[in-house]
C-alpha cells in the first residue's frame, strides 16, 4: 500500500536514506562487530571468563614483540614475566628474556561450547602452556581482561536487548489497551504509569533489587535483573503508544475490523499496534543504551552480576578504588566499551529516526 | 495560580499513596528482615527486639502495619532506622539537602554551559564550530556518568587539586561561611560535572534545534529588517522564545537528575539520599528504604511543579486556571 510515485515502499525509502548517512552505517557495523564478538566470545577470547592465575594479579598488557633481544626479526612472541616488588611493595612485572612464547593461532585451550551446543576447545589465538597472554592486562585475580570483556559483552548486551523486548511488549500492550478502550481502563492504567514515572528510576531499581533473595544463583540473578529493568522501563512507552492508539482507533479500518467481528485484542495487536512500528523501532534503538547503563550501574555498586561472571559494569567496579586505577589504568577499559556501544546505539537510533520519520528532523 | 498549585498537589496525593503501597509491598516481599540479623546480635536482648516489633505492630496483619506506618508519616513520623539507631527523619533530613545541593549545582552547570553552546552552534550552523560542538555532544550524550566520574577521580588523584570524595574537608568547622561555601563547592565539583556532562550534550542539541527554528521565524526577519543590531536580535528576540520549550524539559530532567545523582553519590561518597538508599537496601532497613524512596519521589514532584510554575512566570502566553 505504501508505494510512492517512485515505486519505493516506505521501508525501501527509509533504507536508502539510512545508508546515505555514512556515519550511522559505520556505527551499525561497529555494533554488529561487538555483537558478533559477544556471540563468539569463547572462540575469540584466549581464556574462559574464570581462568585465573593469581601470580599475575594486575599484570600489565603483554607487549607483543617482533624483534628479539639480539635484534633478530622473528614471528610475533611475548616474553614470560616474573613478579617482583620494589622497595614500596609496588608490583613490577619483569620480562624474562630466556622465556619466549610465540603467538599461535587456533590453539587448544579452555573447553567451551560453540553457541552453547557444540563442545570445542579451539581458540583464535593463544600461547603455549606456561605462558599467559594479556592483551588488555589482568585483573586482581590474574584473569585476562580481554577475555572477560568479550564474555562480559554477552551479558551486558543481552540484558539490554532482552530487557527492551520485554518492557516494550508490556508497554505496547498496556498502551494499546489503554488507548483502545479509553475511559476508566485508560484512566487506571495511566495512573499506574504515572506512579512508575514519579519514582526516580534508580531508587526504584534499588528497592526492587532488595526483593531478590541473596540465595539466588548467578543465572537467577541475571534473569531477575532483566525482569527488574523491564519493570521500570515500560511506563513511558505505554503513554506514547496510548496517545497514538487514541487517534488510530478512530480510523475506518478499525471500524471495518470491528464489523467483521474480530476480538478487541486481535484488533489491538494485529491492526493498531503495527502502525506504531516505526516509532517503536526508533524508541527501541534509543532505549537499549538505558538498559545497558542501568545494568552497568547496578553491577558497578555490587548489586548486579556477581563475580566470577563478567559484565561490563561488574568489570568496571574494580576501578572504583582510585589507587587501583593509578597502578592498573587498563581496568578502565570496560568503561570505553560501554561508551562506544551506547554512542553507536544513539547514532544509529537518531539516523533511524531521520530515515523513518522525516517530519521530526 | 495558587489554585493550580493546590490542584496539582491534590492530584499527586493518590499517586503518592499508591507508590507507598507498592513500596510497602516490595519491602514485605524482601526475604528476611532486619530483625533476623538483630536477633543474631548478642548485644541486643530479645526483649528489646520484642519491644520494637510491638512498637511497629510487626506482629499484626500486613494491612495494619501499612496503615500504622501511613498514619505515622502523616504525623511526619517516618519510623525508626534500625541501622542508624535514630529516627528516620533525622537521618533523611540532612541527606535531602545534600542531594539537593548536588542536583542544583549540576543543573546550573548544565544550563550554564548547554545554552550558550546551543546558541553558538545555531549561529554558526554547519560551520566548523557547530560540527565540533555536535560531535562532542554526541560523545557527551553517550558517556556514562559513572565512567566520567571515575576518569575525573583518576585525573584529580594524579594532580590533587580537588578532594576525592565526601562533602567536607577535615577542618571544615574552622572555616568561616565563605570558606565553608567554597569547601563544599570543591567537594561537589566532581560529582556535579560527571552528572552534567550527558545532560549538557542533550540540552545543547535541543537548544540548537529551538534556536534554529526561532531564527527562521518572520519576526526575526522583521527585527533584522528594521536594523536592530544582530546581538540584540539573537539575545533578546530569539533567545527568549527559544528557551521557553526547554523549561518544560526541566521538569522531566529532574527524574534523570535524581537517579543520576544517586549513583554518583555512591561513587563519589557524597552523603546524599542515593547513597543512603543503598545502605538502607543493603541492611534491609525497611523504614529507611520506604522513607528515602518516598522522599525521592517528593523531590521529583516538587521539581516538576517548580518547572511548571517557572514556565508560567516566563511565558505570558501560558495561563493555568
Amino acid at each position: 500500500m505504501n508505494k510512492s510515485a517512485l515505486g519505493l515502499s516506505q521501508w525501501e525509502r527509509a533504507l536508502t536514506q539510512f545508508c546515505a548517512n555514512r556515519f550511522a552505517v559505520v556505527c551499525l557495523i561497529i555494533l554488529a562487530l561487538i555483537h558478533g564478538a559477544a556471540i563468539f566470545a569463547d572462540f575469540l577470547a584466549p581464556y574462559s571468563f574464570s581462568n585465573e592465575d593469581r601470580t599475575f594479579s594486575y599484570a600489565p598488557p603483554s607487549k607483543i614483540h617482533f624483534i628479539d633481544e639480539n635484534g633478530q626479526w622473528r614471528a610475533p612472541f611475548i616474553y614470560g614475566r616474573k613478579i617482583t616488588f620494589d622497595q614500596y611493595h609496588k608490583r613490577e612485572y619483569l620480562d624474562q628474556v630466556e622465556q619466549k612464547y610465540s603467538l599461535r593461532f587456533f590453539v587448544k585451550g579452555d573447553a567451551y561450547k560453540i553457541l552453547w551446543m557444540v563442545p570445542c576447545s579451539w581458540h583464535l589465538f593463544g600461547v603455549k602452556e606456561g605462558g599467559r597472554i594479556y592483551l588488555c592486562g589482568a585483573d586482581s585475580r590474574g584473569r585476562d581482561l580481554f577475555s572477560r570483556l568479550l564474555h562480559g559483552a554477552r551479558i551486558s548486551l543481552s540484558i539490554g536487548i532482552v530487557g527492551v523486548l520485554i518492557s516494550f511488549s508490556i508497554g505496547l500492550l498496556v498502551g494499546g489497551i489503554a488507548g483502545y478502550y479509553g475511559g476508566k481502563v485508560d484512566d487506571i492504567l495511566m495512573r499506574v504509569c504515572e506512579m512508575f514515572m514519579l519514582f526516580p528510576g534508580f531508587y526504584l531499581l534499588l528497592a526492587l533489587r532488595a526483593v531478590v533473595p541473596a540465595s539466588f544463583t548467578s543465572v537467577q540473578v541475571y534473569v531477575s535483573i532483566i525482569i527488574i529493568l523491564s519493570f521500570i522501563g515500560w511506563a513511558s512507552l505505554a503513554r506514547v503508544i496510548r496517545g497514538m492508539c487514541l487517534s488510530l482507533k478512530e480510523r475506518e479500518y478499525v471500524l471495518a475490523a470491528k464489523t467483521m467481528g474480530l476480538s478487541d485484542l486481535t484488533i489491538i495487536i494485529r491492526h493498531i499496534l503495527p502502525h506504531t512500528l516505526s516509532y517503536s523501532l526508533i524508541a527501541v534503538m534509543l532505549s537499549i543504551p538505558g538498559y545497558i547503563l542501568a545494568e552497568s550501574s547496578l553491577s558497578l555498586i555490587g548489586l548486579g552480576i556477581q563475580d566470577p561472571y563478567a559484565s561490563w559494569g561488574n568489570l568496571l567496579s574494580e576501578a572504583m578504588g582510585i589507587v587501583k586505577i593509578k597502578f592498573a589504568p587498563w581496568i578502565l577499559l570496560p568503561g570505553f566499551f560501554i561508551l562506544v556501544t551506547v554512542m553507536c546505539f544513539n547514532i544509529v537510533g537518531d539516523a533511524l529516526r531521520d530515515a523513518l520519520d522525516p517530519k521530526s528532523s | 495560580m495558587l489554585r493550580y498549585i493546590l490542584k496539582r498537589l491534590i492530584t499527586t496525593l493518590p499517586l503518592l499513596l499508591g507508590m507507598s503501597l507498592i513500596l510497602f509491598a516490595l519491602m514485605k516481599m524482601t526475604p528476611g528482615n532486619y530483625f533476623d540479623s538483630l536477633k543474631l546480635n548478642p548485644q541486643i536482648s530479645p526483649e528489646t527486639i520484642d519491644r520494637y516489633i510491638k512498637l511497629y505492630q510487626l506482629d499484626k496483619p500486613l494491612l495494619v502495619q501499612y496503615f500504622s506506618w501511613l498514619t505515622n508519616i502523616l504525623h511526619l513520623e517516618f519510623g525508626y532506622s534500625f541501622f542508624y539507631n535514630i529516627p528516620v527523619a533525622n537521618v533523611i533530613g540532612g541527606r535531602i539537602w545534600n542531594t539537593f545541593i548536588l542536583s542544583f549545582v549540576s543543573l546550573i552547570l548544565t544550563w550554564g554551559v548547554a545554552i550558550p553552546l546551543g546558541i553558538c552552534a545555531a549561529i554558526y550552523r554547519n560551520k566548523f564550530a557547530d560540527r565540533l560542538i555536535q560531535f562532542l555532544s554526541y560523545v557527551a550524550l553517550s558517556s556514562p556518568s559513572f565512567f566520567i566520574a571515575m576518569l575525573l577521580l583518576y585525573f584529580v588523584s594524579q594532580s590533587g587539586f580537588l578532594p576525592l570524595g565526601g562533602m567536607h574537608s577535615a577542618n571544615y568547622e574552622e572555616f568561616n561561611w565563605i570558606g565553608r561555601f567554597f569547601d563544599v563547592l570543591r567537594h561537589v565539583a566532581i560529582p556535579a560535572i560527571a552528572l552534567s556532562i550527558a545532560s549538557i550534550g542533550a540540552l545543547q542539541r535541543i537548544m540548537r534545534g529551538n534556536m534554529l527554528e526561532v531564527l527562521g521565524q518572520q519576526y526575526i526577519l522583521t527585527a533584522r529588517a528594521k536594523g536592530l543590531p544582530e546581538q540584540r536580535v539573537i539575545y533578546v528576540h530569539a533567545l527568549r522564545n527559544a528557551i521557553n520549550p526547554l523549561i518544560t524539559l526541566l521538569g522531566y530532567e529532574f527524574s534523570g537528575l535524581l537517579s543520576g545523582a544517586a549513583l554518583l553519590e555512591i561513587i563519589c561518597s557524597w552523603p546524599g539520599l542515593g547513597a543512603l538508599m543503598l545502605t538502607a537496601v543493603q541492611s534491609k532497613d525497611i523504614y529507611l528504604v520506604m522513607a528515602t524512596s518516598l522522599m525521592g519521589s517528593v523531590l521529583l514532584i516538587m521539581g516538576n511543579l517548580l518547572a511548571d510554575i517557572l514556565l508560567v512566570r516566563l511565558d505570558p502566553r501560558i495561563r493555568y486556571e
